[in-house]
């Protein structure tokens, strides 16, 4: 087969099995989106700003475990793309950023619409390329998948000059199946030896603690976690980006821990005496301040990046590996040998950690006259049984529905923890959407945030993707709102949203349906009616309590024993 | 402490600028760099100075590793190993008696005049930074025109050594 770099840019992507592409495009890309109008296997979707482009492909990667796809012109496309390999950097999202160039030969010359962008993405991508011969132009992008989606996913940016796709010159194409490169070869496989010290010590664990993140959600672990917390007994807790990968309704479960997680995770963090941290990566909204984390454990840390490793907490013994892998290796050894545990000892953890629960952390007023964001979470939890896919912006609304929406499946909780985008939640969703057609998918938001990407309501009108929007209301950057409270005095610089738009209005102008819904006693009604709507985008704009804070809290800085409580209720 | 990390990388177009962009990005020290071709055309051969806790060098060399082009990597400092670097120094030597007096260090530091004119001489020295610093010092009476060095390389002794 012959083939223009054009052309086989898209055939690459249909034999390497994808599906989707979200772009957007522009002068050095016209080569490529003419051999997308000449064929019909990878659908293209037009998004309005090329960061919902790169949030749709991380969204889209995010509920599917398959790597997303965008595609971007030169100069202000790949600029506003940025934002959103950012985020997919920080969170480990395998993605394929392809972004036009200008010619080769004009590259360094500042002409038009030229930016670097390899330069530019270098320290937010896993790794990037320039293809500047069309000869190297399959090998490339099969190293570029190669790298997204395996060791610790990430992003990765393939910079393509205009010439390199030019129409007129045509060379062989065979899809390479496999490929190897000897300067990156993952470790899957967990040092046996280090298996073994890690048994031992868990075995001898007295208050043990597994505290597990993103990773196992990304290694697609879910199942081998379930079983290995369930074998032994042990308390569990998630980070943001470890919810769903351990059922949230399950008695083992304690809850998200960190900055705003339960008392009880951060209480048996602060207590146990064995750590187990997998896929999870020490950052500071769960650590706290670092000199007072853990203070009596002894730390196993499971991680496919020995980076993560010792890098802000020292840990006794790592295992670097795949988590499912390792898992199952440990799994194997636990079922061959009886269980040593002290059980009494472990009685008495678990009659500690079920005093800690009492506390109530979670405790909100329930008699309000207004409506409570925690409110609407729940009712959003209990209407779609648990089990819709849920994007979220950022700010107290995504802390809120990590704290009330409890997920019982992975890839459900879909959010940006790491670089903390807002706009992330919206072009999230309709790429969840697209991955998911028929699937109830809620993007919870903020009046402040949704307006970061509400252009993207035009593109879910065009491909008909029903997503519902819970818009959180409370006129203000809510989480700048109470950091002022608490730690400026209440001076509430530049965080109230005195100017907002008729949401309804806009849902409407954009071909969408609008709810309003400023009664507690609405609630559960309007989410059921927007729900029941199948066929269509509901954008409902709850107006929730403005002065409505996120509890419990720790403060930056302070330990994870440090917690604030809502001001109501009293430490047990 | 000071480590001397040896590094093989790919030799693709950008690489240096991952592993100079790594170290401003995450803060870490460079004392110096040099890089260059191997006999092996498609790797490069780069040796890096830093100083940092074991904490942090540690974290150095993960990260390094973590560079898809870096192919193999060391921290030779954590053997025996042989460190060179190379100066050239332009003075001044304008009268007999500094002529005589320059040729005279350059001698007892083995060092080697390469470049006579009229009023200058151009000595060429390697070994390792301490030595390089103390021919400088030893040379303070003359007049110092310009110096430059090549930054550290190093190799490991015996059979450890670096190679894919
Ligand atoms: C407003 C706001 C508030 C926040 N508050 C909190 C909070 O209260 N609590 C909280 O937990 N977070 C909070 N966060 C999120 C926080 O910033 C971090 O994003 C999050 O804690 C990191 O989660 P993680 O440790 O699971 O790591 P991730 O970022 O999910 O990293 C995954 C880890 O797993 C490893 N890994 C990946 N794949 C594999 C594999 N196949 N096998 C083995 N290992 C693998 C990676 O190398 C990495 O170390 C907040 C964020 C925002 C924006
Ligand atoms: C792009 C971007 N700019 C600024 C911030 C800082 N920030 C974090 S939360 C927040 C307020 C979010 O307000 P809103 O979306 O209304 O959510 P709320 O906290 O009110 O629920 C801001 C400004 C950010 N995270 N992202
Ligand atoms: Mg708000």
């Amino acid at each position: 087969m012959e083939l223009s770099g054009a052309e086989i840019v898209v055939q690459f992507l249909k034999d390497e099995g994808v599906e989707h592409v979200f772009g957007y495009p522009g002068g050095a890309v016209l080569h490529i989106y003419d051999a997308i109008f000449r064929q019909e296997d990878v659908k293209h979707i037009l998004v309005r700003h090329e960061q919902g482009a790169v949030h749709a492909a991380d969204g889209y990667a995010r509920a599917t475990g398959k790597p997303g796809v965008a595609l971007v012109t030169s100069g202000p496309g790949a600029t506003n793309a940025i934002t959103g390999i950012a985020t997919a950097y920080m969170d480990s999202i395998p993605l394929i950023v392809l972004s036009g160039q200008v010619q080769s030969a004009f590259i360094g010359s500042d002409a038009f619409q030229e930016v670097d962008a390899v330069g530019i993405s270098r320290p937010c991508v896993k790794h990037n390329f320039l293809v500047k011969d069309v000869h190297d132009l399959v090998s490339t992008l099969k190293k570029a998948f190669y790298v997204a989606t395996t060791g610790r996913p990430g992003p990765v940016l393939i910079d393509i000059p205009k010439d390199t796709t030019d129409i007129a010159i045509k060379i062989p194409y065979v899809f390479p199946h496999h490929i190897s490169m000897r300067s990156y070869n993952p470790t899957v496989k967990g040092h046996s030896g280090q298996v073994k010290r890690a048994l031992d010590l868990l075995a001898s664990a007295r208050r043990p603690m597994l505290y597990t993140g993103g990773g196992v959600i990304l290694s697609n672990a879910s199942a081998e976690l379930t079983e290995f917390t369930q074998v032994l007994g042990y308390p569990i807790t998630n980070t943001l980006m470890g919810l769903g990968s351990y059922p949230g309704r399950d008695k083992q479960f304690v809850g998200m821990l960190g900055m705003h997680g339960t008392y009880e995770a951060n209480m048996a963090m602060h207590e146990c005496d064995v750590l187990v941290a997998i896929g999870a990566r020490f950052d500071d909204r769960v650590t706290g301040d670092v000199e007072q984390f853990c203070p009596n454990a002894k730390i196993i840390h499971i991680d496919i990046d020995p980076a993560s490793i010792s890098k802000t907490v020292r840990v006794d013994v790592p295992i670097v590996g795949d988590i499912k892998a390792v898992l199952t290796d440990m799994l194997k050894e636990l079922k061959g040998v009886k269980k040593q545990n002290d059980s009494k000892a472990l009685e008495n953890w678990w009659k500690q950690i079920d005093k800690w629960r009492t506390a109530d952390c979670l405790r909100y007023d329930r008699n309000s006259a207004l409506i409570k964001p925690q409110f609407v979470i729940e009712k959003l939890c209990e209407v779609t049984n648990g089990d819709a896919f849920v994007t979220s912006d950022v700010g107290q609304h995504q802390m809120f529905a990590a704290q009330f929406y409890h997920f019982n499946k992975p890839r459900r909780w879909i959010n940006s923890g790491g670089l903390g985008t807002m706009g992330f939640g919206l072009p999230a969703a309709l790429g969840v959407q697209m991955a998911h057609p028929g699937a109830p998918v809620a993007c919870i938001t903020g009046e402040s945030s949704i307006q970061m990407c509400i252009q993207e309501l035009a593109t879910a009108k065009q491909y008909d993707l029903p997503v519902k929007v819970i818009n959180l209301n409370n006129s203000y950057m809510g989480m700048v709102r109470q950091w002022q409270e608490f730690f400026y005095d209440k001076r509430y610089s530049q965080s109230h949203m005195a100017v907002q738009p008729d949401f309804v209005k806009l849902a409407e102008a954009y071909g969408h349906v609008g709810m309003h819904i400023d009664k507690p006693a609405d609630v559960e009604g309007a989410l059921k009616e927007a729900f029941a709507m199948k066929d269509r985008l509901v954008f409902l704009d709850f107006v929730t309590d403005e002065k409505e804070n996120v509890y419990p809290m720790i403060a930056a800085g302070k330990g994870q024993h440090e917690m604030h409580m809502a001001p109501e209720w009293e430490l047990i | 402490m000071r480590h001397i990390i040896s590094l093989l990388m790919e030799n693709e177009a950008g690489a240096l600028s991952r592993v100079a962009g790594l170290f401003s990005a995450r803060g870490y020290n460079i004392e110096s760099l040099t890089v260059a071709p191997t006999e092996d055309s498609t790797l490069s051969r780069m040796t890096l100075v830093t100083i940092g806790s074991d904490e942090i060098v540690e974290q150095i060399t993960k990260q390094l590793n973590k560079l898809i082009d870096i192919v193999k990597l060391a921290d030779i400092t954590e053997g025996e190993h042989l460190e060179r670097e190379l100066m050239l120094l332009k003075v001044l030597a304008n009268t007999a008696e500094q002529r005589e007096e320059v040729k005279r260090m350059t001698d007892i530091f083995r060092g080697r005049v390469i470049d006579v004119m009229d009023a200058t001489f151009t000595i060429e020295i390697t070994g390792n930074g301490h030595k390089l610093d103390a021919f400088i010092e030893a040379m303070r009476q003359s007049d110092i025109i310009e110096t430059v060095r090549s930054g550290a390389t190093g190799i490991s002794r015996g059979s450890k050594c670096l190679h894919v």
